[in-house]
């Protein structure tokens, strides 16, 4: 696992900030170059979607209010195809209805980043509740086998940082990026500090620098990723949500689909160096380690200050990538501890990776809430004591 | 060659993916035929020439001709048409849809895309029928006809597309026929050349699953029953309700002047800057 910090030079002009979550991830989408939003309203990722259509055309983007979230999906791919860095942002409901382009833009490997400020669900659920619940339906929502990164602020710096590297990895990797925060984290207000020095990294899309008549538009490269032309700018070719060959033509062919397929995984899981990111705290000697992301990260740091003033030997792995799932970072905790707790607001559904990942005599203990109400470090504390 | 279908072949990509997908006998040919002329007549090169399409029989056109070309989602593709043409307003951005794709699956996007005026054209080709899935009923399919699901007839009332565009806001809507290959062609140019969200409905024939199951005939048949159903609008002002009774209206139904939204927002863009 690699922390990648986005670097800050000394010298850069800085903005301190009393940003809510959703407002630093407008910030950090702006600063990473997105140009183009597309969405429709709802709690509790509204926010978003007014101060865009605020900041947007000012920097020559274009905002859009479109009919659903079906049709925010598709908009926002139609502007990144045309060479525009583009983003969409809701919650539960609305990111269901997003569910099938979104496997258009995995199949066609076109990059977006999808906000997702999770509330309680099923359904309607709590439309301003906290909830973690949708980490399942991030990775498996969209039909079909494919690969897919999902990242997960917990704090409003991070809301800010992550956004960037949101936008980067779908540009670097050409594929959607999932942002998945919970209503805590959205509407969380904090200090922040913002630099708009250029020190910080900002990838675009690798284009195409061959004449058009030499470019092949799904080209297998060392990477897996192949350049990619916008529409409109002298390589004519062919995009579908059809399986297609390195043309982007359909093909039924086997010898064709096969590599095709395994390309679109591998691109993603070559780099697992780069995509997963976290923080291990006060683990090198833990015998109990907390397994925490989103908003729940940060009552399990709390949880994990208190009980080690009460002589507790405790410690947490943050992780802020959902999918591709972290497993090396899960293994080393694993190895360190034999007790590992997964406090999440759902019944169950990182810690049921963990257990997955699991091939050692490590007991894992989950704390599930699902009442709309947030995981306190009172109550990790409390499993602490049960378990230790 | 002839001189007519040289200049089709200009635009083919003839490396790839012929022969095509459709049944012999096809309106969809005749379509493509004219949406060719029309944008060579025009004067739009290929490399700013965008063309969109969602699923079904019509979904599968873009793919034979060289300009930059988009399959996308069942129902989606003016959602993606709006992104490509608010990111890049310089493409002639062009889709084509079929019946179930453009008014069922995609009816939503239709009427808020009409509303919004998006400067783009909507092609729409009319066969009353989901062809590529072996025949069931649509949104057009008129009452009483058979389909896969309609054995016993259909009891849904059709919609009417051109006038569910007029009535949705487009600034320009245009209906022909494949019969009327040389209308289509002008109404598909006039389509291209509107400032804003205009529509060209086209009225085609599915002989291989609808017109079977009705026993309409061929595809010979079926389009000799387009060329007596169909009334030019001029005709048509001067006939009776009465007379009209059975028929369809063929030539431009609506033009009128509206503010495009791309120009618009720039508007908005410079008011923003002003503020800041």
């Amino acid at each position: 696992m690699k922390i990648k910090k986005v670097k800050i030079s000394k010298k850069a002009e800085e903005r301190i900030l009393l940003l809510q979550g959703n407002e630093a991830i407008v910030e950090g989408a702006l600063r990473a170059g997105c140009r183009f939003f597309a969405g429709y309203p709802i709690t509790p990722a509204t926010e978003i979607s007014e101060l865009l259509s605020v900041r947007l055309p000012r920097v020559d983007g274009t905002f859009i209010q479109m009919e659903d979230e079906i049709a925010s999906m598709g908009a926002i791919i139609g502007a990144s195809l045309a060479g525009i860095k583009s983003m969409t942002a809701t919650s539960g409901p609305g990111f269901s209805l997003m569910q099938e382009n979104i496997g258009f833009a995995a199949i066609a490997e076109v990059p977006c980043v999808i906000v997702d400020a999770m509330r309680g669900g099923p359904s309607t659920g709590l439309p301003t509740s906290p909830s973690q619940s949708d980490v399942m339906q991030s990775r498996w929502g969209t039909h079909g086998d494919h690969p897919v990164i999902v990242l997960c602020p917990s704090t409003v710096k991070e809301c800010y940082e992550i956004t960037i590297k949101a936008f980067n990895m779908s540009e670097r990797f050409r594929t959607p990026v999932i942002l998945l925060v919970d209503e805590v984290v959205a509407h969380m207000r904090e200090k922040v500090t913002i630099s708009d020095d250029e020190d910080i990294e900002i990838f675009n899309r690798v284009k195409p620098t061959v004449p058009p008549e030499w470019y092949i538009p799904y080209e297998d490269t060392p990477g897996g990723v192949p350049a990619m032309a916008g529409f409109g700018e002298g390589y004519r070719y062919h995009v579908t949500g059809l399986t297609h060959d390195v043309r982007g033509f359909p093909t039924e062919r086997p010898e064709e689909i096969d590599p095709f397929i395994r390309r679109l995984f591998r691109k993603i899981s070559q780099h697992y160096h780069d995509i997963h990111l976290g923080e291990f705290y006060q683990t090198d000697d833990a015998e109990i380690i907390i397994i925490a992301y989103g908003s729940v990260a940060r009552s399990a740091k709390r949880a994990v200050k208190d009980a080690r003033q009460q002589g507790v030997r405790i410690g947490l792995l943050k992780i802020n990538t959902l999918w591709p799932f972290m497993r090396t970072a899960v293994e080393k905790a694993l190895q360190t501890s034999k007790t590992i707790i997964v406090p999440e607001m759902n019944m169950g559904q990182i810690s049921r990776e963990v257990k997955r990942v699991n091939k050692s005599d490590a007991k894992i203990f989950t704390i599930n809430k699902v009442d709309g109400t947030i995981i306190t470090p009172d109550e990790i504390l409390k499993k602490v004591k049960e378990v230790g | 060659m002839a001189e007519v279908t040289k200049l089709i072949h200009k635009y083919l990509r003839h490396d790839k993916k012929f022969p095509h997908v459709w049944c012999p006998g096809c309106g969809i040919g005749i379509m493509l035929g004219s949406l060719i002329r029309a944008i060579d007549g025009c004067g739009f090169t290929k490399d700013e020439t965008m063309l969109v399409s969602g699923i079904g029989c019509t979904g599968r056109l873009p793919v034979y001709v060289d300009f930059n070309t988009l399959h996308t989602t069942h129902g989606r593709a003016l959602t993606f048409a709006t992104g490509i043409k608010l990111a890049k307003p310089e493409m002639k951005v062009i889709v084509v849809m079929g019946d179930g794709d453009a008014v069922a699956i995609g009816g939503n996007h239709f009427i808020h895309a009409a509303r919004r005026n998006v400067d783009m054209t909507a092609i729409i080709l009319n066969n009353s029928v989901y062809g590529m899935t072996g025949g069931q009923y649509s949104p057009t399919t008129p009452y009483g006809m058979k389909t896969a699901t309609s054995v016993y007839g259909n009891v849904e009332q059709a919609f009417n597309i051109s006038e569910l565009a007029v009535t949705a806001g487009a600034a320009f809507v245009g209906r022909g026929t494949v019969y009327h290959a040389k209308l289509l062609d002008s109404l598909m140019k006039k389509a291209f050349l509107k400032k804003g969200f205009s529509v060209v409905e086209v009225i085609s024939h599915c002989h291989t699953q609808y017109g079977r199951i009705n026993r309409m005939g061929s595809a010979v048949e079926m389009m000799t029953w387009q060329k007596e159903h169909a009334i030019t609008v001029e005709k048509a002002a001067n006939m009776k309700e009465e007379e009209l009774k059975d028929k369809f209206r063929i030539g431009v139904l609506i033009d009128k002047k509206l503010p495009v939204f791309h120009e618009e927002y720039e508007k908005i863009r410079k008011w923003a800057k002003g503020i800041q």
